[in-house]
């Protein structure tokens, strides 16, 4: 199965490539200048949501630094203990839809101290791979074409993410042997 | 909505600091963010303009396209104010099929060429459209088959099967990306009654 899993990661971009650059030699395309053409706007949309990243990235980063996250999982430990999830993943839940890089340390960080293959390494895992930094995905495509109002996407995208936790926390329960 | 996360992450940051009397940490937190914004956002370069200018030739070459027909019945469910044949079509498929395949590098430029079209489909610059809505619901909660970076830092802490959570993440994801689409079309419809904003 990793064997599998292993090769198909290595072969889908390089494969994706051939087909790409066949496809457009065999249709006359000039590939070089189409390469440069679209390489060019890769600059200026970079450019453009650095303001909105630094906005979103300081606010949580001031959030977390305070000690305001921390008072906020002690919050919801009764919410968690309802669903029957291990107390010990709580401050990953909540910082996965803020901070990516933050969720993947706690991630490591728990997988490190319980072993990967324990209740916990295996709830943390499956949590960490199934959803993503709602927060940063928002910021960075809205703030790439300059939009300001995100109308009911936060909702949504909450809503995703509480039912993916909750997801996750049953079936690795239901799947963990033992 | 975003303008008062915003606003309560800060506010409610700078009054925790002062209870527990480490207000000074406030500053240092935000010029930190600020560095890690700019970082990010500069370390991207790379990658965009890679995928930028492989995209470029795959639109060209008319696969983007070709791509765009194969799912177009499922685009007219989800997407009824995109035409089927719009290019913003074939770059949000391209997009969902690399987060499907973990492959997060890939996948960001490809969502940002389809916030690019969808954004000339859209009536009001500054305002999300339906169809991003219904977009960035389904890219933030995407099915994933192959959770690559979890997989991989499993086996480095000595898993005896680093890949045991295919299955538990395809499920968990499986009903996240049903939530998002559901959240979205009811959150849309509740969009329409209170005067279609």
């Amino acid at each position: 199965m990793l064997e599998i899993i292993n090769q198909l990661s290595k072969w889908a971009i390089p494969a994706f490539l051939l087909v790409v650059l066949l496809t457009a030699a065999v249709r006359r395309i000039p590939v070089f200048e189409s390469f440069v053409e679209g390489a060019e706007q890769g600059f200026e949309v970079t450019v453009k949501i650095i303001p909105y990243l630094v906005a979103m990235i300081v606010a949580i980063s001031i959030f977390r630094a305070s000690g305001a996250m921390d008072v906020l999982v002690n919050l919801m430990a009764p919410i968690f203990n309802f669903f029957g999830a291990p107390p010990e993943i709580l401050p990953h839940a909540i910082m996965r839809p803020l901070s990516g890089g933050a969720a993947l340390g706690v991630a490591t960080e728990l997988i490190k101290e319980h072993g990967p293959d324990s209740l916990i390494g295996f709830l943390v895992s499956t949590m960490q791979g199934s959803t993503d930094t709602t927060f940063y995905v928002l910021t960075l495509y809205f703030g790439s074409v300059g939009i300001k109002k995100y109308r009911y996407s936060v909702i949504s995208g909450l809503i995703a993410d509480c039912t993916t936790l909750i997801a996750s926390v049953f079936v690795v329960q239901s799947v963990f042997p033992g | 909505m975003v303008n008062l996360i915003w606003l309560a992450l800060i506010v409610l940051g700078i009054i925790t600091a002062a209870c527990n009397g480490r207000i000074d940490v406030v500053t240092k937190a935000a010029l930190d963010g600020a560095q890690t914004g700019v970082e990010t956002a500069l370390s991207l370069i790379a990658i965009m303009a890679f995928w930028l200018g492989v995209m470029k030739i795959a639109e060209q070459a008319g696969l983007v396209n070709m791509l765009a027909k194969l799912v177009r019945p499922l685009i007219r469910l989800l997407y009824p104010s995109v035409p089927h044949n719009h290019p913003a079509v074939g770059a949000m498929v391209m997009n969902l099929s690399a987060n499907v395949l973990g492959l997060g590098n890939a996948a960001t430029p490809m969502g940002l060429i389809a916030m690019k079209e969808l954004q000339k489909l859209n009536p009001r610059p500054d305002t999300a459209s339906e169809a991003m809505c219904t977009f960035l619901a389904m890219n933030t909660a995407c099915i994933t088959i192959i959770p690559s970076t979890m997989i991989g830092i499993r086996a480095i802490y000595g898993s005896t099967e680093p890949t045991s959570i295919v299955g538990t993440t395809l499920f968990a994801t499986a009903l996240g990306m049903t939530a998002a689409v559901l959240a979205d079309i009811v959150l849309r419809h509740l969009s329409y009654r209170r005067g279609g904003r």
